[in-house]
């Protein structure tokens, strides 16, 4: 696969092309925020931006979305399936972390049986993936053997000095390139290795880029769920749920249904562990207190589902639910706390 | 044919029989006749009406009843309420089977069988004990102790009478919490009278009810010489998804849906102390 370039003055035309062909999501500027939305002439492109408040999940597991139907009629019930998506899509400007949290979310979602929603969203996308030039202090992706200088998705993206620099790195990718090729003029690897290599300093130079994960092991499950820290992390936690509508590999949902007035909309929707009624049975029986709900949400991230996949983390250090807690609490003071203070 | 997991298939309701006061068992076909789907001892079915809810129910009758399935179902919730209001005909929607079930083909073979029972948790195990009973010579011994508050909540306490009780190799020990007028059986709780029983520690246990049942009725069995390698059990925790997606009834590295709800203690051990 071959590094090709286009300057950043013609990048519409690139979206143009792209948009021609299938439907394009961007970081897109709206109401002061920055999230992945269909791009169309004029919409405000953000590829500056860091980090979109919430990541691109949404794009193939969407906050909320119709699972099937139901019409009632005295006795009887008529179930109306429901179409898969059919719309082929390419997904750019997807940092390094939320590229990864793709594969983690696959690992719920793709295993036996499988979602079929979100293996149709899977299929249909394209991820662009683009290094990082300027991570922030909340970045911590280092940790999770994430390169920021080296973006893993179906096509690769650098922007540099003025250039978009592109490489695709699969067969969806390269499908995607031989369609727009012809706006890029060829380049060398080596005309980026200097960016690259900035790049990983700077990571390295991070406050949280050094974190000891070293004792998050499963072998660990019960010393670390007995820990006497919990306590104090989750005392002053509000339960609002913000960490897990902002964390790209969060994947707990719950299933309601609706009344339309014409029938029964039944629709899935993120949901949170650190809810009150998360786990609340009809007789009572729940997560009595917040302490047991956050310790969840982490003893899952680092350890669980670790346990249940071969060592990999929950979490990719993209450090939003460290820019959004209202009360300042993340995983990362929660790594610390459990025996993680940086190496 | 939608392979989705989480889309139901109809089924209907063909019988409705009043076991207890808060107690209703469904009979359920398919819409053609038929059951739904096959099952083992054990496993479970999301039962739903649409707009009301959807949760999990174990699935109470054997899978040698090739006619038709039964949920023994107690009214505890919005969804139960609407269930127990259900009659002849109402369609409701099901899917599954989900869960492990007990090892019936495994290491319940061959064994002498003790099943304790607390009200309600009765649905669970008859599922096994009728299975047990439709294939008798594969299994040894059989003791069921069988609890609940009063006389008049014991579940099915016709099929108990007239087939368990009736049955070769099969023992029966009924018990209510308090005395009652025209009850001239046991009277106490279920793990008291477990004790007094004095069973031989043999074979495997089988235990379902509510939680304070349970872990008392652990320690009579500990007492007894039981180890917990021979005692199962069958959890229940909230359910959305039924296929170990959705979050809700993770324990550890464990998904109660799929990868229970049936857990032997020892396994149960090196879980958190979660709930």
């Amino acid at each position: 696969m071959m590094m090709l370039k286009l300057s950043m003055e013609r990048v519409g035309e690139l979206f143009s092309a792209i948009a021609n062909q299938q439907a394009l999501y961007l970081p897109i500027e709206s109401a002061d925020q920055v999230n992945f939305e269909k791009w169309s002439e004029g919409r405000k492109v953000r590829l500056d931006v860091l980090k979109t408040v919430k990541s691109g999940k949404d794009l193939f597991f969407p906050q909320s979305e119709n699972l099937v139907a139901f019409k009632m009629e005295g006795k009887s019930i008529e179930i109306i399936q429901q179409e898969l998506s059919q719309e082929k899509f390419v997904l750019m400007g997807v940092r390094p972390c939320d590229a990864k949290s793709f594969e983690i979310l696959d690992k719920v979602f793709l295993a036996e049986p499988q979602d079929s929603y979100y293996a149709a969203r899977r299929a249909n996308g394209t991820v662009i993936a683009m290094a990082c030039g300027n991570p922030e202090e909340t970045c911590f992706c280092k940790n999770f053997g994430i390169d920021a200088a080296d973006p893993v998705g179906d096509v690769a993206i650098w922007i540099h000095e003025g250039n978009l620099y592109w490489k695709s790195q699969t067969e969806k990718g390269e499908a995607l390139t031989q369609s727009v090729k012809s706006l890029f003029s060829e380049a060398q690897e080596a005309e980026i290795d200097a960016f690259k290599a900035g790049i990983r300093e700077k990571i390295e130079q991070l406050p949280f880029s050094h974190l000891d994960l070293s004792s998050f092991t499963p072998d660990q499950l019960n010393e670390k769920f007995n820990s006497p820290q919990w306590k104090k992390l989750s005392q002053s936690c509000l339960g609002c749920g913000s960490c897990t509508f902002v964390c790209p590999t969060c994947q707990c949902y719950d299933i309601r249904d609706y009344d339309t007035g014409h029938g029964i909309q039944r629709y899935r929707c993120w949901d949170s562990c650190m809810y009150s009624d998360f786990t609340m049975m009809a007789h009572g029986t729940n997560r009595p207190t917040q302490l047991e709900r956050f310790r969840q949400r982490f003893m899952h991230k680092l350890i669980y589902f670790p346990s249940n996949n071969d060592g990999m983390y929950s979490c990719v250090g993209c450090g939003r639910c460290v820019a959004k807690c209202p009360i300042h609490m993340n995983i990362v003071k929660v790594i610390k706390a459990l025996g993680g203070e940086s190496k | 044919m939608n392979h989705e997991a989480l889309i139901p298939t109809l089924g209907v309701v063909t019988d409705v029989r009043v076991d207890t006061p808060d107690v209703k068992t469904f009979r359920v076909n398919a819409l053609g006749g038929g059951k739904c789907f096959e099952h083992m001892p054990g496993q479970c079915a999301m039962l739903s009406i649409p707009g009301v809810g959807e949760a999990m129910f174990s699935i109470t009758s054997s899978p040698t009843n090739k006619e038709f399935m039964e949920f023994s179902i107690k009214k505890c919730g919005c969804l139960t309420e609407w269930l127990h209001m259900m009659e002849v005909g109402q369609q409701i929607t099901i899917r599954g089977p989900y869960g492990n079930g007990f090892p019936v083909e495994g290491e319940l073979k061959g064994q002498d069988l003790l099943f304790i029972a607390g009200g309600i948790g009765l649905a669970p195990l008859r599922s096994v004990i009728d299975y047990v009973l439709d294939n008798r010579s594969n299994y040894g011994k059989i003791n069921i102790v069988y609890g609940s508050r009063s006389a008049d909540d014991l579940v099915d306490i016709d099929e108990i009478r007239e087939r368990w009780m009736n049955a070769e190799g099969v023992n029966v020990h009924l018990t209510i919490d308090r005395e009652q007028e025209g009850w001239d059986g046991h009277v106490g709780f279920v793990p008291n009278y477990v004790k007094e029983l004095g069973f031989n520690p043999e074979g495997k246990v089988l235990v379902c009810g509510p939680p304070i049942m349970i872990k008392f009725t652990l320690g009579a069995l500990t007492d007894l010489g039981f180890e917990r390698t021979q005692v199962f059990t069958t959890m229940e925790l909230r359910m959305k998804c039924g296929i170990g997606k959705c979050g809700r009834c993770n324990i550890g590295d464990k998904y109660v849906c799929k990868d229970g709800p049936v857990f032997r203690f020892d396994e149960l051990d090196e879980l958190p102390a979660e709930y």
